[in-house]
């Protein structure tokens, strides 16, 4: 059993074991049940995701307030059309965390993880980087499985809500997940996994909740989109040796309370940050009016 | 689950869900008193659409919530939202108050604390701190010597292992309420045994062995 990253890592180091064994050995145990049924429960969970971040990619969804339908598509079509900047690679992997978010916004059925209103980052990470690897669906089901010990650590030790941490808690935290997941995925020690987490957690320390007209689609899609770009790029880091020099549970324990020091009206009110702004409002009055 | 918001629809459906078991699946009015971010997003976020279908007894991953107002309105279900400023309660509370169609009121007050995670804080004036993973059984019964290690000692019986207990009263010698969260479901025979205690006055049971499913 284990409480915080650290703990974590030294279980994995003194059984050469991978993150993902020992998390899923810990599930094993608090839940009571076997390897098989906690696998078949996440595969459930993945088919859940593929669909969320392929749906939008050529069919846009109607969503409440209408602002993010068909970003999706529009940047998968760009990528097939061979023009990206950053890659197709990325591009793909922002598609996809669209994709969830326009599925979300819609109220069609995604997997949280770790909140709906994040839930685009994992699903397009670990699909994405399984792609590029060349890994099977076993392979993302297990990286699921490390994403959610990592997950669980912050949820112990930190929040994931919005209304209590601010958009670093959902989408920082998503980031911080898959990093982890991928940096294993791609043959990483365990250190480096939790080296990615911590750094891709950093990176979006201090980032406020401001949905506007308190809707789940602006900012937080693109939010997805450039987050789980921030997971690939923090795992790569990790991968090429880079260090965090704050040690992941400090980050986590930074988070919680730069969270804890927020403002209430930049917590998932819409009362502040882009919520707050001449545009923000005047979207809000023209979608409730009706 | 269905989107847009883990806190504010699945969380929310779920503490609605349990509002319902506390109203014996009967409800007839409804009011939800929306608190924090809740209060602040709710339409947005489809809190509303959700708290709706939680107390029709709808699941967090029904596709069915976006049309809970017209199912509440076909099954004669009249409900309504205020904004509401509870003392020192979690950004995402919500008080839910019920009458049934015998005129009974029920109240229940949760938080949705992240990632579709509960805590219940509030039962018809009991304060509970229950998270909805493990069966609760929840007992109104004379404040008087005994009755606990009744209670217990029947579980104990019952090969039921308690997890947490926590026993509140009014006031010394009134009305106690005793919150009992085990690991083990609670069956029929058992809710019959506990209802025939001496001092016992109402069992309510929560297995809410589905929700670790999800």
């Amino acid at each position: 059993m284990y409480s915080n990253g650290r703990e974590l890592l030294e279980l994995a180091n003194s059984r050469n074991l991978r993150l993902y064994d020992v998390i899923l050995e810990n599930e094993m145990k608090i839940s009571e049940r076997s390897e098989q049924e906690i696998k078949d429960a996440m595969r459930k969970r993945y088919n859940v995701m593929k669909d969320s971040s392929q749906k939008a990619l050529s069919e846009p969804q109607e969503t409440v307030g209408g602002m993010i339908s068909g970003d999706s598509r529009k940047i998968n079509d760009f990528t097939e059309e061979g023009r990206t900047l950053s890659g197709d690679f990325m591009c793909r992997m922002m598609a996809r965390a669209l994709s969830s978010c326009e599925v979300n916004a819609s109220m069609g059925r995604v997997c949280a993880a770790p909140t709906a209103g994040s839930c685009g980052i994992v699903p397009a990470v670990i699909i994405s980087v399984c792609e590029k690897l060349g890994l099977d669906e076993e392979s993302a089901v297990r990286g699921l499985i490390t994403c959610s010990g990592i997950g669980a650590i912050i949820v112990k030790n930190a929040t994931v809500a919005g209304a209590e941490g601010g958009c670093q808690a959902e989408c920082g935290v998503a980031a911080a997940m898959s990093a982890a997941a991928v940096v294993e995925l791609a043959g990483g020690t365990p250190e480096m996994s939790l080296n990615a987490a911590a750094i891709a957690l950093k990176n979006i320390l201090g980032l406020i909740c401001d949905p506007v007209a308190g809707l789940v689609e602006v900012p937080c899609a693109k939010r997805n989109a450039s987050q789980a770009v921030n997971a690939v790029t923090s795992a790569d880091l990790a991968l090429a040796g880079i260090k965090s020099n704050v040690p992941f549970d400090e980050v986590v324990e930074a988070m919680y309370k730069v969270g804890k020091m927020l403002p209430y009206q930049l917590r998932e009110t819409a009362m502040g940050g882009l919520a707050a702004t001449e545009t923000a409002r005047k979207i809000a009055d023209g979608i409730f009016r009706r | 689950m269905i989107g847009p918001s883990s806190s504010h629809t699945a969380g929310a459906a779920k503490i609605a869900r349990i509002a319902r078991t506390v109203a014996n699946e009967d409800v007839k009015r409804v009011v939800f008193g929306l608190h924090g971010s809740f209060a602040k997003t709710y339409k947005g976020h489809g809190t509303d659409k959700a708290l709706v279908a939680g107390v029709l007894g709808m699941k967090e991953d029904d596709e069915n919530i976006r049309n809970s107002f017209t199912i509440a309105e076909l099954n004669g279900v009249d409900y309504q939202f205020r904004e509401i400023d509870l003392t020192n309660a979690h950004d995402n509370s919500v008080l839910i108050e019920i009458i049934d169609s015998n005129n009974k009121y029920h109240k229940v007050i949760g938080a949705s604390i992240g990632g579709g995670r509960i805590l219940i804080t509030n039962i018809d004036d009991f304060e509970v701190e229950i998270a909805a993973e493990n069966p609760v059984i929840i007992t109104r019964n004379k404040d008087k010597k005994g009755v606990i290690s009744e209670i217990t000692s029947l579980l104990a019986q019952n090969n039921i292992n308690i997890a947490v207990m926590r026993v509140s009263r009014k006031e010394k010698g009134t009305e106690a309420s005793t919150i009992i969260e085990t690991d083990d479901e609670i069956s029929h025979a058992i809710i019959d045994q506990l209802s025939q205690i001496e001092y016992v006055d109402d069992v309510k049971v929560m297995n809410f062995m589905d929700n670790k499913a999800l």
